[in-house]
């Protein structure tokens, strides 16, 4: 945990219409670490998530990733920069069977396509889908579009990976899975994880740190068992559903 | 490469297109001379379907000026060969840069701004339309009074210069059509085949996996616009004449996307199959109002119209993939 | 040349501008609502124009009092291609959409050359050559009344829009379709409706067009993309916007045709469009989205 960061978030806005959805968060995910950002509804987690894989240009503040400035690059960009994500509501190309849809993620390292096929089918049977290969994307349960959203990222060998709330919708049981599956790829490959997570049963069990958005601003930051206990953090999410 | 054009096809679908081949091949002995004209003309909509199908089967960039691509290289070829003597051959490299380059030049005014969806279909329209008003009034190839080839006698066969008899049209134009089917499947199996499914299916998500978007539209409008001026220069050295009103217009554009649609976008063979059914329907049709003794301008129409209503309401996708599906052929098919 | 002459042509470019306008307020109106692109627009609008000439042959009806049974029959027309065709194509993929209409465009147009044959006709009502005199300026009178009766329609939309209830609810229709039915507005028949206003305009305006060109069935297509054109320069789903577009066009054309050729006219009013999709993508008066 002491090592250098990986990505440093530093004083990172961005506004809509007059709107300030992020105001000047700040935050720092190390090398092999994973960290989860959390907050009510609306408090500009998923925008944040977009400046940093590119989707929004950050009105100010900068970012970057393995030492390098990805401030403003466009998301394919971010990707070959190494970082991956997934999307809150799940994009999966539906008319192409579930191993297509990790090919078209494998391609970004693989050369040819029989090679990214090869690596596609290792990612598939990694998350335990590779009795899905051929079954278009469209006709796949949410629980297994959500999976097939992670292998597709995974697919392009990212150093971070950033997963937009990927437990919601899921039963509890297909959450610890989940949480397994993460933790096994955070220690035998040392892939670096942020993610955005309403449920609380895989934050407390996935993290390492936890960064509390509020309105846009960072409230809290800090190990969870300390972040939970902050009365500003339990101030902001009463009233709210926390899923614990 | 090959291993990689066959991997996955069962051997069933390869006899049955060997098969059509071998029947396509035999047919000029079998049909006579009215059967190949209506041949040559399922050819030149298998093909041109097969090249717009590029664009919006595969890229999911709909065209509806594709007449432009079509006007321009025929345009260019014929008056290559007419005021030049440049033979269609070396015409058709320069009718292929010039479509290519108009395709480019809306591509990008287009993607770069973030037009998409019916803005960019409205585009395409835009131009092709721009482009029949400035021919009407390009005199180098006389403008709105039509451009003519010098008609050949159909006893020689000069392959060289494209004058000849039919059957020699229709063979050149077999081999194109053959070539341009494998060289669909070689595109669609490759890299840049699922990098365009993925642009289609979700262009966002296909951006975060690393693709650069823009350049990918960039290339499928180009590779379709080239493939399409070949279908332009064909028209101009079978037909002999060209007229902007024609080539140019809005309702060529339609015509050669009703084959893809009614036999199926994205699928390689759809666009074949919806030729043959098209035109079969259309001299079905004809042979039917001639045997009534009985012709109304614009019936034909009103009858495409008809057929692509239908189509696309009670099968969205086209007659070829639930057809695919019955015979139990492949899915990239 | 001299200058009275230019104004002149300036003022009926603008006036013609306006009855373009209205068509275009029609599809403006429809894709600000339903988020569908009627290709069919300029076709329903010959469809119109058609009516207005059989009634005046037929019964001499002035097609200045024939274009309010004729905006009912397109309302009608609109209502049911929406009700019947559209409705259930509004989740399909937008090239699904367009291609629906294209097939409705085609059927029209050719049904039409099907019944009144390729030759163009007009109407020629006995004032078709008076004029109006301002100033130095020789008006046609056919042009002021047309341009003044398009904005009256125009007028009475807005008002219709901003001011009634079931306007209101088109409106809000538009802005949230999801929130429009957790209120419980009924959807589909608002669609339908606004399908139906959308395409009473168009029926009015091809009414009034038979004053001022001839009809042929294949002025559709070229009509339709007239309209793109315009509501694309003003501003896609903004009414005023349609106005503008209308007036720009109809000065552009009047221009290109006094000093190019009138057949080139087109060509600026699609130069323009590239023109406004390059600096102005959301067009001229347009929201950025």
């Amino acid at each position: 945990m002491s090592t250098a960061p990986l990505l440093t978030v530093a004083g990172i806005s961005k506004s809509f219409r007059g709107l300030r959805a992020v105001d000047q968060a700040s935050l720092t995910v190390p090398q092999g670490g994973i960290v989860s950002l959390i907050g009510p509804n609306g408090a500009g987690k998923t925008t944040c998530f977009n400046m940093i894989a590119g989707v929004f240009r950050p009105d100010e503040g900068s970012i970057s990733f393995a030492g390098k400035n990805i401030g403003g690059l466009r998301p394919d960009q971010i990707c070959h920069a190494g970082i991956g994500r997934t999307f809150q509501i799940v994009k999966p190309f539906k008319d192409l069977t579930a191993l297509e849809n990790v090919i078209v993620g494998a391609l970004r390292t693989e050369r040819s396509t029989r090679a990214a096929k090869k690596k596609a089918e290792g990612v598939l049977d990694q998350l335990g889908m590779l009795d899905k290969r051929d079954q278009p994307a469209g006709q796949l349960t949410l629980p297994e579009r959500k999976r097939l959203e992670v292998a597709r990222a995974l697919a392009t060998d990212p150093k971070l990976l950033l997963l937009d709330e990927v437990m919601a919708g899921l039963r509890p049981t297909e959450t610890d899975q989940m949480v397994t599956v993460f933790r096994e790829l955070n220690r035998k490959q040392g892939l670096t994880i942020l993610l955005i997570e309403h449920v609380m049963r895989a934050v407390m069990a996935l993290s390492q740190h936890v960064v509390v958005l509020h309105h846009g601003q960072v409230i809290a930051d800090g190990a969870p068992e300390q972040v939970v206990r902050d009365p500003s953090v339990l101030e902001c999410y009463l009233g709210e559903e926390a899923d614990i | 490469m090959i291993a990689r054009l066959i991997e996955g096809v069962p051997r069933r679908a390869l006899i049955l297109l060997g098969l059509l081949l071998v029947a396509l091949l035999a047919a000029p002995l079998l049909v006579g001379d009215y059967g190949l004209s209506v041949l040559i003309l399922v050819l030149y909509f298998a093909y041109t379907g097969q090249a717009w199908n590029v664009m919006m089967g595969f890229a999911g960039q709909l065209s509806l000026g594709h007449s432009l691509y079509v006007g321009l290289a025929a345009y260019t070829a014929a008056a290559l060969y007419v005021h030049f003597g440049i033979g269609p051959w070396l015409g058709v490299w320069i009718a292929i840069v010039i479509s290519m380059a108009a395709g480019l030049v809306i591509g990008f005014l287009a993607f770069r701004f973030g037009i998409g969806g019916v803005y960019f279909a409205l585009l395409t329209i835009a131009f092709a339309e721009f482009t029949r008003v400035g021919f009407d009034h390009f005199t180098w190839v006389n403008g709105s009074g039509g451009f003519f080839l010098p008609v050949a006698q159909y006893s020689v066969n000069d392959a060289l210069n494209l004058r000849g008899s039919p059957t020699m049209f229709y063979y050149i134009l077999l081999a194109i059509t053959a070539l341009a089917f494998v060289f669909c499947r070689w595109l669609l199996t490759g890299r840049i085949g699922y990098y365009w499914l993925a642009i289609r299916e979700e262009p966002e998500a296909a951006q975060t996996l690393g693709i650069n978007v823009f350049r990918y539209k960039m290339i499928a409008v180009a590779i379709s616009a080239g493939m399409t001026a070949l279908s332009g220069v064909f028209f101009a050295f079978y037909y002999n004449n060209l007229f902007p009103e024609q080539i140019f217009s809005m309702n060529r554009s339609i015509e050669l996307i009703l084959g893809p649609i009614i036999g199926g976008v994205g699928s390689l063979f759809g666009p074949i199959l919806g030729a043959f059914v098209l035109t079969a329907l259309a001299e079905v049709l004809n042979d039917v109002m001639v045997a009534l003794g009985y012709e109304l301008p614009g019936i034909k129409l009103v009858f495409y119209g008809l057929c692509l209503l239908a189509v696309v309401m009670y099968l969205p996708n086209g007659i070829w993939p639930p057809l695919r599906k019955w015979l139990g052929l492949g899915e990239r098919l | 040349m001299p200058a009275d002459l230019i104004l002149t042509v300036a003022v009926q470019g603008i006036l013609t501008g306006l009855v373009y306008g209205l068509m275009a307020l029609g599809l403006s109106v429809i894709f600000g609502v339903v988020r569908v692109v009627n290709f069919a627009h300029g076709e329903m609008m010959t469809i119109a124009s058609y009516a207005a000439i059989v009634a005046f042959g037929a019964w001499n009806i002035d097609p200045l009092v024939s274009m309010i049974p004729i905006a009912v029959l397109l309302f009608a027309l609109g209502y049911a291609m929406q009700a019947v065709l559209i409705n259930p194509f509004i989740n399909r993929p937008e090239h699904s959409q367009f291609i629906l209409l294209a097939a409705v465009a085609i059927i029209m147009v050719n049904g039409l050359l099907m019944i009144f044959g390729p030759d163009a006709r007009n109407v020629l009502v006995d004032y078709a050559l008076d004029s109006i005199e301002v100033g130095p300026l020789l008006i046609d009178k056919v042009r002021v009344i047309t341009a003044a009766l398009a904005l009256v329609i125009a007028a009475l939309l807005f008002a219709f829009f901003k001011l009634s209830r079931t306007g209101k609810a088109i409106r809000a229709c538009a802005d949230n379709h999801l929130g429009a039915l957790v209120v419980g507005l009924n959807v589909k028949r608002l669609y339908a409706l606004t399908f139906g206003i959308g395409s009473a305009c168009v029926g009015a305006a091809g009414a009034m067009m038979t004053l001022l060109i001839d009809t042929t069935p294949n002025v559709g297509p070229a009509f339709t993309l007239q309209a793109f054109v315009i509501v694309i320069i003003g501003g896609l789903g903004s009414m005023p916007g349609a106005l503008l577009g209308g007036v720009l066009i109809g000065l552009t054309e009047a221009m290109a045709g006094l000093f190019f050729a009138p057949s080139a006219k087109t060509m600026f009013g699609v130069a323009i469009l590239i023109l406004v999709l390059l600096f102005r993508p959301q067009g001229l008066l347009g929201r950025r989205v």
